[in-house]
């Protein structure tokens, strides 16, 4: 029981700037800049929400756009490339397995950078595939390396008997692969949705003042622009916080073993 | 089949030249499009005044932030691994901080550290200690941006670590308890020696991470006041990209290069 009690106490502990967030979200205008503030919204108020629907849709769409065209490039590159290092097992796979967990290591504002010159020549700045295919490489190394280690799980045999029967790699690909590492493409695309939905720094390089904004941005000038308005600031950072949070009561089993997957598997 | 194997092949190969050639295009940038200048570059950012700061800063706020990131995940998860009620739960809850977007986290701790209205100072002045200027300071820029950051990173070391802690057998710890071993003693001479690679790993993840670090310091503070809280990563966004309004006029993409490229040297040795 003590135990119990001394858990929930450091999980309030650690929680507590989310449920700050919450509370000013609720906050009025005018109570903002009260010292000492309060600690409970006692007098709530939706204003932060109301702006939050008036102004911030777009972004918030924008955002969704860029994120599910990011989930699917990054299973449509990575898939199969995890099935071709797993199980067709390539000269220089190992090699590329390594160059894989180097680019993940590169810093995002390099990648930024070198985004920013490729799309200055071709005219793809602000746009939003452009910030899709940018997006996409946070996660195709992560996502290639899940989906070797996965489809190395599944037994040879089966691909062997789907060969049997008539079926080319591609079609063993489609049929027996793809549908077997259901797992794995969930982890996969809830990673690559959230990295891309929190992105900020392609996004303030490669999106800043253009039509289509996602809701980082949105977030980001709101802090710019008017500094009084904070429950509106923070409404906007609750309703960017959903998504994150759906996904971890939803799925919270393929979160563990996303986190998990890059430091167990060496 | 070959013809597959070239095609799926092909495709992670596309992808890694395409990774290489953005890397290379920043580069170029200097050799292609501008006068060859050779080490002229580098000579310039060594000889910038805000090198050693930000120098000083990246190493600071790398390892202060690896340093209590890795001591209160490692303590956490040896607390969760003792398996009472609702351990699983609370331990999914632990995750909330890491899987927020940056700037969601970012901007609520500048307002929690807010100098007039942050529930910070208000705390702080209830056990009477006098208001900080958190964010405002060049003396304590810095260490909001590490505290904000050892936030975050928190629940990655409480995960790995954890899943390190279920592989080492309860037997040895029984083993250790019947030959009297006290908790502590059990923690110094089981855990933490049989924990080792899984440490190494995690610090080594966390390391990476760290010296990327960027939104955060960028919305809280963009570095300042005065380059107070400046790192490597910032001040080449900043050479690079200035106030968020990039105007690629012939001066900013050397200075760009010049600040990344020792920077991404530093990083791959």
């Amino acid at each position: 029981m003590g135990k119990t009690t001394t858990g929930v106490l450091l999980t309030a502990l650690m929680l507590f700037p989310v449920y700050w967030m919450l509370n000013v979200s609720f906050t009025r205008d005018q109570d903002m800049r009260k010292s000492p503030p309060d600690l409970f919204p006692v007098h709530g108020t939706f204003e932060g929400y109301r702006a939050v629907l008036d102004q911030q849709l777009p972004y918030l769409g924008t955002s969704l756009v860029i994120g599910l065209g990011t989930v699917a490039l990054t299973v449509a590159l990575a898939a199969p490339a995890g099935y071709a290092l797993a199980k067709l097992r390539p000269r220089g796979g190992g090699l590329l397995s390594f160059l894989l967990l180097v680019a993940q290591m590169v810093p995002g504002i390099i990648m930024a950078m070198g985004f920013y010159a490729i799309y200055l020549q071709l005219g793809l700045l602000q746009s939003v595939p452009g910030l899709i295919v940018a997006d996409s490489t946070l996660a195709v190394p992560f996502a290639v390396l899940i989906f070797t280690a996965f489809m190395s799980g599944i037994p040879g045999e089966l691909l062997q008997a789907a060969q049997m029967d008539g079926a080319g790699p591609l079609r063993t690909f489609r049929s027996v692969v793809l549908p077997m590492s259901r797992n794995a493409v969930v982890t996969v695309s809830l990673f690559a949705f959230l990295w891309s939905w929190s992105d900020f720094v392609f996004a303030s390089t490669l999106a800043n003042g253009g039509a289509h904004e996602p809701i980082t941005l949105g977030i980001y000038h709101y802090i710019g622009n008017n500094n009084q308005e904070w429950n509106a600031i923070m409404a906007t950072a609750v309703v960017a916080s959903l998504p994150a949070t759906v996904i971890l009561v939803l799925a919270q089993r393929y979160v563990a073993a996303g986190v998990t997957a890059g430091a167990v598997k060496d | 089949m070959t013809l597959y194997l070239a095609l799926f092949y092909a495709y992670p190969l596309y992808r890694n030249l395409d990774l290489s050639l953005r890397d290379y295009t920043v580069r170029s940038f200097v050799q292609g499009d501008a006068p060859f200048t050779g080490l002229e570059n580098y000579r310039k950012v060594f000889d910038d005044p805000t090198f050693a700061p930000a120098l000083t800063h990246t190493v600071v706020f790398t390892a202060v932030c690896l340093l209590f990131q890795y001591a209160i995940g490692l303590a956490l998860a040896v607390f969760f691994n003792q398996h009472f009620r609702l351990s699983a739960t609370l331990r999914a809850l632990f995750l909330v901080p890491w899987l927020l977007p940056l700037i969601v986290s970012a901007s609520t701790w500048s307002w929690m550290l807010n100098s007039d209205s942050g529930i910070v100072n208000a705390l702080l002045s209830a056990v009477g200690i006098g208001p900080v200027n958190w964010l405002t300071s060049p003396e304590w820029s810095l260490t909001s941006v590490i505290i904000a950051n050892i936030w975050i990173g928190v629940p990655f070391n409480l995960v790995v670590l954890y899943s390190g802690l279920q592989s080492i057998p309860v037997s040895l710890y029984e083993a250790a308890a019947l030959d009297g071993a006290s908790a502590w003693r059990r923690f110094w001479s089981i855990t933490f020696p049989l924990l080792r690679p899984v440490s190494a790993i995690t610090l080594l993840l966390g390391l990476v991470y760290t010296l990327k670090v960027f939104d955060i310091i960028w919305i809280m503070t963009k570095g300042g006041p005065a380059d107070s809280s400046t790192t490597f990563a910032t001040w080449s966004y900043r050479l690079g990209f200035g106030n968020l309004l990039p105007a690629f006029g012939p001066a900013r993409p050397s200075a760009t290069c010049s600040s990344s490229r020792p920077w991404c040297s530093a990083w791959c040795t």
